[in-house]
């Protein structure tokens, strides 16, 4: 391990701006957000970016790394750096605000557009849903709930770039696993919100969601299994109904 | 229908469509290895065709199935790079004309040899 | 002053998305082939004789090498859409990063036995 200083490149601005390069000192198990947030203390106090945990739980300090999308925290600078050059941008396809800090609205909004959120019809006067945890639906959904939406699949889809529109891997996923949550009373709004170009089938299955995504959750078959439910609706039907 | 209901069908489509052509270009891979031996001739293409009824029907669901398959492929290719000049529907649809017609023509060109 | 970065080759650089490139590459040019295809093989409504002249156009190396090329583009589009299929309709296994390898060497054989076969 060399004792020279890291060539950070930092993008500094918003929609327009530049790459400004900093010298950061070198140290042992340094990782991307201590990097960023030496420039941020010792160099230029001026440089806003975002973290919380620090410990790869919250999903806030997640930011181009290299050209690729990462949680800063659990990146190590020793597996990523080349030469003695690194180069940190603020995350793709999400409006900057500055430096470092992307506008997060579009990526929950359309959460939302996918009907990602729950909705029962039950109350605490009615006994518990009873829900068995190996079931086929209940081990689909486990398989995707962990998400903590940290942008890092939306950053790195081509299609959301592509395609102004379409809802994104995390939002899908999201969807998916309500699907198969057998207690949602809104499966049919769902399936229609998830239809169509901005929906399941625009996804190209590049897989760089499932590549990328920090918890090793797979978006790719989350969206696979709504591109056959929904195909399967809107030609046959489905059991909440025709789409 | 709705436009989401459509993008359904359509993706069902080009799936289904997918699979048939899965068979049909495996076939195909094979008679293009099995007719290229020793050159290719107008007469040993049409030898194998002409008046083969199996060869007929084979072809035309090939064309069938590309000229569902190919057209949404392309439909999505130019919706994706040039969003904003409307050509992905004209010009798929134009894709898909062309593969119906001349295929169609290609398949009985080569059933009848030529004495329609 | 200049504008944000974008996705680049970096964000691009793993084996799933190559698979996605190279099956819009090689559907994006079989399409364009394919009426060019069609209208040669319509010639055969010329009868024999008729059909040997329009063949004929393709004894130049420029149709020699591109027949080449496409029966390699067909392989690597009828590889990389069976594995579509399985990973959209089949049980979930991944992003089938093996079918991918064997899609590569099918593609290859698919290119050397044409070569081996082609007078």
């Amino acid at each position: 391990m060399s004792n020279t200083d890291l060539k950070v490149k930092v993008w500094r601005g918003a929609e327009q701006g530049e790459f400004v390069e900093y010298l950061v000192p070198r140290n042992s198990n340094q990782t991307v957000l201590d990097v960023v947030t030496y420039i941020q203390r010792k160099l230029d106090p001026t440089l806003s970016y975002r973290f919380a945990c620090r410990v790869g739980m919250c999903g806030s300090c997640a930011m181009t790394v290299n050209g690729v999308a990462r949680w800063t925290c659990r990146t190590h600078v020793s597996q990523i750096v080349e030469g003695d050059s690194l180069e940190i941008a603020p995350l793709n396809n999400l409006p900057v605000i500055k430096d470092l800090a992307t506008d997060m609205r579009e990526f929950f909004n359309k959460w939302k557009g996918a009907v990602g959120f729950f909705k029962g019809n039950q109350s605490r006067h009615d006994d518990f849903a009873k829900v068995e945890p190996q079931s086929e639906e209940r081990q689909l959904a486990n398989a995707g709930i962990e998400c903590i939406g940290c942008g890092v699949c939306y950053a790195s889809c081509e299609v959301v770039e592509a395609r102004p529109n379409y809802l994104g891997p995390a939002a899908l996923n999201r969807a998916w696993t309500l699907t198969n949550d057998i207690r949602d009373v809104q499966q049919l709004e769902r399936l229609r919100a998830v239809a169509g170009d901005a929906g399941c089938h625009a996804c190209h299955t590049q897989g760089s969601c499932t590549e990328r995504c920090p918890k090793a959750i797979e978006p790719t078959a989350s969206i696979a299994g709504l591109k056959k439910l929904v195909a399967r609706a809107a030609v046959k039907g489905s059991k909440w109904g025709k789409l | 229908m709705s436009a989401a209901v459509m993008q359904a069908k359509l993706w069902y489509a080009q799936r289904i469509s997918a699979m048939i052509l899965g068979i049909c270009v495996a076939i195909h891979l094979v008679i293009i290895f099995y007719a290229i031996r020793g050159g290719l001739t107008a007469q040993e293409i049409l030898g194998r065709t002409q008046g083969n009824l199996t060869f007929a029907f084979f072809y035309e669901t090939f064309v069938l199935a590309c000229f569902v398959h190919a057209p949404i492929g392309v439909a999505n290719i130019l919706q994706e790079t040039l969003p904003k000049s409307g050509i992905a529907k004209p010009a798929s649809w134009l894709l898909a004309i062309s593969i119906l017609t001349l295929g169609t023509t290609a398949v009985i060109g080569v059933y009848s040899g030529g004495a329609l | 002053m200049s504008s944000r970065p974008r996705i680049d080759y970096r964000a691009k650089s793993h084996l799933s998305y190559f698979a996605y490139a190279c099956h819009r590459f090689s559907g994006l040019l079989l399409a364009c082939f394919l009426p060019l295809h069609f209208l040669m093989l319509s010639q055969s409504l010329r009868g024999a004789a008729g059909f040997e002249s329009a063949l004929g156009l393709t004894d130049i190396w420029v149709f020699k090498f591109g027949e080449w090329a496409l029966v390699i583009l067909l392989a690597i589009h009828l590889a990389g859409g069976v594995r579509l299929l399985m990973i959209e309709f089949g049980p979930w296994r991944g992003l089938r990063k093996g079918w991918i390898q064997v899609s590569i060497l099918f593609a290859i054989a698919c290119g050397l036995l044409f070569l081996y076969f082609a007078n």
